[in-house]
C-alpha cells in the first residue's frame, strides 16, 4: 500500500515541475492547468475503472454522483465530500470543507492566488471519472476559504 | 449494498493504485513534453533519466521528516543498519514491499536492493521507443534526497529493471561520504 503521504509529495512536485518547465518555455498559466487536468483526467479513468469493477450497476447520474462523493473521494483524500448540491438540471456543487490538498497551505491568505494550481488536478480526476462511466462533463473549480473548496460539475447532455 | 461490503480492504490497495497512475500520468506527461520539442527528441531518454531525479529528490527530502516522526526508528550506526531499515521499514511503510538485501560489497559501503515487485511499474509496459526509459528512477532520487538529510550522501541507480526484462527489480546503493555540518565560523 503506498502511503498518503507519497501521493501529496509527488502531486506537489508534479504542479511545481509544471509551472517550472512552464518558466523556462513561455507557455501561460492556461497550459499548466489544462496539463495538470489532463495527468488528473488519465488517472481518474484508470481509478474509476478498477474501483467499480465489482460493484452493482449505478441507478442514474445522481447515484453515480453519490459514488464519487463517498466511496471515490474516500479512497483519493480519506474523507467523504461534506456537501453535494444539485440543481437537478446537469449541475453538481461538491463542496469539501478541508480539501487534502491544500490543508497544509492554509494556514493564511498569503497563498490563496496559488490554490488554482493545487485544484487542477482533481478537476480532471472528477472528470476522468465521470467520463468512463458514461458522462461527459465540465469540471472547474473554486475556493473562498481556504482549506474549503467547490467543484462545480456541469454534465454536458449528449 | 454489496459496494459498503468491500470497501475496507479495497480501499488500500486503491490508494496504492492511485499513487501508481498518477506516477504513470506524470511520466507519460514528461514524455510527451519532451516529444514535442524537436531539438530535446534526440536526447530524449537522456532527459527523462534527469527529470526523474530532482524530482524524487525534493521528494526524499520532505518525506524522510514524515518518516522519522511517524517509524520511531533511532539513529542508525552502520550502513548495514541504514540498509535494514530502509528495506524493512520504509519501504514497507510507503511501497508495502520489502526489498532484500544482497551484495555487500567487502568494504561494506555497497549493496543492493532486491525489488521482487515493484508497484510502480504495476500497469506499465515500455514502448519501443521508450525502450531505455528508466521508468522507476524516481524511488533513486527518492532515496538519496532522503538520506541526505540524515547526514549520508550515497549515490543510487537501477541497474536491473523487471520493465527491460530482468527478472527482478535491483536498486545498487552506494555510500559516498558523511555530510558534516558546516557550522558558520566561530559559532558552536
Amino acid at each position: 500500500m503506498a502511503d498518503e503521504a507519497l501521493f501529496l509529495l509527488l502531486h506537489n512536485e508534479m504542479v511545481s515541475g509544471v509551472y517550472k518547465s512552464a518558466e523556462q518555455g513561455e507557455m501561460e498559466n492556461g497550459r499548466c492547468i489544462t496539463k495538470l487536468e489532463n495527468m488528473g483526467f488519465r488517472v481518474g479513468q484508470g481509478l474509476i475503472e478498477r474501483f467499480t469493477k465489482d460493484t452493482a450497476r449505478f441507478k442514474d447520474e445522481l447515484d453515480i454522483m453519490k459514488f464519487i462523493c463517498k466511496d471515490f473521494w474516500t479512497t483519493v483524500f480519506k474523507k467523504q465530500i461534506d456537501n453535494l448540491r444539485t440543481n437537478h438540471q446537469g449541475i453538481y456543487v461538491l463542496q469539501d470543507n478541508k480539501f487534502r490538498l491544500l490543508t497544509q497551505m492554509s494556514a493564511g491568505k498569503q497563498y490563496l492566488e496559488h490554490a488554482s494550481k493545487y485544484l487542477a488536478f482533481t478537476c480532471g480526476l472528477i472528470r476522468g471519472g465521470l467520463s468512463n462511466l458514461g458522462i461527459k462533463s465540465i469540471v472547474t473549480a473554486e475556493v473562498s476559504s481556504m482549506p474549503a473548496c467547490k467543484f462545480q460539475v456541469m454534465i454536458q447532455k449528449l | 449494498m454489496s459496494r459498503q461490503a468491500n470497501r475496507g480492504t479495497e480501499s488500500k490497495k486503491m490508494s496504492s493504485e492511485l499513487f501508481t497512475l498518477t506516477y504513470g500520468a506524470l511520466v507519460t506527461q514528461l514524455c510527451k513534453d519532451y516529444e514535442n520539442d524537436e531539438d530535446v527528441n534526440k536526447q530524449l531518454d537522456k532527459i527523462l533519466f534527469f527529470c526523474f531525479l530532482p524530482r524524487g529528490y525534493n521528494i526524499g527530502v520532505r518525506l524522510i521528516e514524515d518518516f522519522l516522526a511517524r517509524s520511531n526508528v533511532g539513529k542508525c550506526h552502520d550502513f548495514r543498519e541504514t540498509a535494514d531499515v530502509i528495506a524493512k521499514v520504509a519501504f514497507k511503510m510507503y511501497l508495502g514491499i520489502t526489498p532484500s538485501i544482497t551484495n555487500w560489497s567487502p568494504a561494506g559501503d555497497e549493496f543492493s536492493l532486491i525489488l521482487e515487485n515493484n508497484p510502480l511499474v504495476d500497469f506499465v509496459e515500455l514502448p519501443d521507443n521508450h525502450s531505455s526509459l528508466i521508468y522507476s528512477n524516481l524511488l533513486c532520487g527518492v532515496l538519496r534526497g532522503a538520506l541526505e538529510m540524515v547526514q549520508m550522501a550515497v549515490e543510487a541507480k537501477f541497474i536491473q529493471d523487471t520493465l527491460k526484462g530482468d527478472g527482478v527489480t535491483e536498486i545498487r546503493m552506494r555510500f559516498i561520504r558523511r555530510i558534516e555540518d558546516n557550522l558558520p565560523a566561530g559559532e558552536e
